[in-house]
């Protein structure tokens, strides 16, 4: 696996770790214009660090789905492209709105990732998407944004299996988001996201024709 | 308004950083189109970085006031209304109580509560025509008074239901709106209450019960507020204890997560409802 430009593995004290470079955000440590990509807090620095196949190369354009306060839309927009970062709770989007300031190329956007149509006046076609959204019907709100991406895009989604179903077993729910995802793309490679997020899969896909 | 295909930067003047951002905030459109090439082909912007950069300004104006406006639906408005809900309810009662004293005294009925007050008060207005005393007058605009407070603390329910929601959503959603917000006016804020540790929570409301538990030899109070909630006072004696420290947990768990992040967790319901499943069926026969 190759991470893409503008990430590097760097070592933190005694700690090597993947990093990028840009304005410190939430107390990642940093050293010289390095700043850990801490996987244990980002699912899209748990797949690179576990080696998954993101097809990431630097200076994508991103549509990020279910930003939060910034802590790996940040970093996604240290090394990409135009990033547009879309997230529906006003109460993180403060420290989103902080970590935006100072990239010119992250677009904060308060709004619902199940209603794309709120947003596609302002979102280009992308060559990415990432989705972290912690709700249910996950593989819907996938779907619904497929819309944005390129033929060859990537979609890139941390899937919680507790947001569908806490009572099932992790590993039908991602049976089933799986199932339901392959009606509009192709899935390429999936992993669970242990030991950094318990009870999460990582999905790479490409949306079908 | 336009129609759904046109960017956000469609019939806005570049220099109108207010109109953009509100297009940002209210417009909406089918799917995406290529809006950087657009921009600069319309003359909206000289290039693709002066596209960006107008992009970056007009977001975060735009996200900056949505998420103002979003969090002036706040807890403290809710603990206002919630403890003006109360008075408005205490008052009228008090009143409908005089009322019905007073006029027991003059018609010898024995009528009580804010609807006997109401009845009151229509019947002044259906034989308003007919020559009454001074008494009579003073007595039903005291009643119509009372009617009026009740109505007041209806209006206020009412306002609660709307605003707890939006307030608390996870915590609305396992309490209901009313209940939710006398737990934030109790604990002084929603803040205040995601910092409570659930032990508290179970028993806001009791402080009486609680004093006397610590400072003499009375039993612990099982619950406060919580005991208006149907899994508390729909169990059974015995387990109620159980229950209430069960829907305690969950509902600071919702006030934290409303608290500290916002977003929507519907499966804290269904946790809810299955540990209230199993307190219940606990000890044989369900009634």
């Amino acid at each position: 696996m190759t991470l893409p430009d503008g990430v590097e593995r760097h070592a933190f004290g005694g700690t090597t770790s993947i990093a990028t470079r840009g304005n410190r955000e939430y107390g990642e440590r940093t050293d010289g214009e390095w700043r850990r990509w801490d996987p244990h807090r980002s699912k899209l620095g748990a797949m690179l660090e576990l080696g998954m196949e993101t097809g990431l190369d630097g200076g994508e354009t991103t549509l990020y789905l279910g930003a939060a306060a910034g802590t790996t839309v940040s970093h996604v927009a240290d090394f990409g492209g135009p990033t547009y970062a879309v997230e529906f709770a006003p109460r993180p989007v403060r420290e989103l709105l902080a970590a935006a300031d100072s990239r010119p190329n992250l677009f904060p956007l308060l709004k619902d990732a199940r209603e794309p149509e709120s947003y596609a006046h302002v979102v280009e076609p992308v060559d990415v998407v990432v989705q972290d959204v912690a709700t249910r019907g996950q593989a819907r709100v996938a779907s619904l944004n497929r819309r944005f991406l390129d033929g060859d895009g990537r979609l890139l989604a941390a899937v919680k299996a507790r947001s569908e179903d806490v009572t099932a077993d992790p590993a039908d729910v991602f049976d089933d988001v799986v199932t339901e995802l392959a009606t509009s793309y192709e899935v390429l490679e999936t992993e669970r996201l242990d030991p950094y997020h318990e009870d999460h899969l990582g999905v790479v896909a490409r949306p079908l024709e | 308004m336009s129609e759904d295909t046109s960017g956000w930067f469609a019939g806005v003047d570049p220099d109108d950083e207010a109109a953009a951002a509100e297009r940002i905030g209210s417009g909406r459109a089918d799917g995406p189109a290529a809006w950087p090439a657009l921009a600069v082909e319309t003359g909206f912007a000289t290039d693709e970085d002066d596209y960006y950069e107008r992009l970056h300004a007009a977001t975060m104006r735009a996200t900056e006031a949505a998420v103002t406006e979003r969090e002036r639906a706040d807890d403290k408005q809710l603990v206002h209304a919630v403890r003006a809900m109360a008075d408005c309810d205490r008052t009228a009662n008090e009143l409908a109580e005089r009322v019905a004293e007073w006029a027991g005294s003059r018609y010898g009925e024995s009528g009580s509560g804010v609807d006997y007050a109401r009845e009151l008060a229509e019947r002044a207005g259906d034989d308003a025509a007919s020559g009454e005393d001074a008494d009579d007058r003073a007595l039903q605009s005291l009643a119509a008074r009372a009617a009026g407070v009740a109505d007041e603390a209806d209006e206020l329910r009412a306002f609660i239901e709307r605003t707890a929601p939006a307030v608390a959503p996870n915590l609305s959603m396992l309490a209901g709106p009313v209940l939710a917000a006398r737990l934030v006016s109790l604990a002084g804020g929603l803040e205040s209450l995601a910092k409570k540790p659930s032990g508290t929570v179970q028993v806001l409301g009791a402080e009486d019960a609680l004093f006397a538990h610590l400072t003499g030899g009375a039993p612990s109070p099982k619950h406060g507020v919580i005991f208006t909630h149907e899994y508390v006072s729909g169990t059974r004696r015995e387990e109620r204890g159980s229950a209430s420290r069960a829907l305690a947990g969950k509902l600071s768990i919702a006030a934290r997560i409303d608290h500290y992040s916002g977003d929507r967790r519907p499966a804290l319901q269904a946790e809810l409802d299955e540990r209230m499943a199993r307190i219940r069926s606990r000890g044989g026969d369900d009634e």
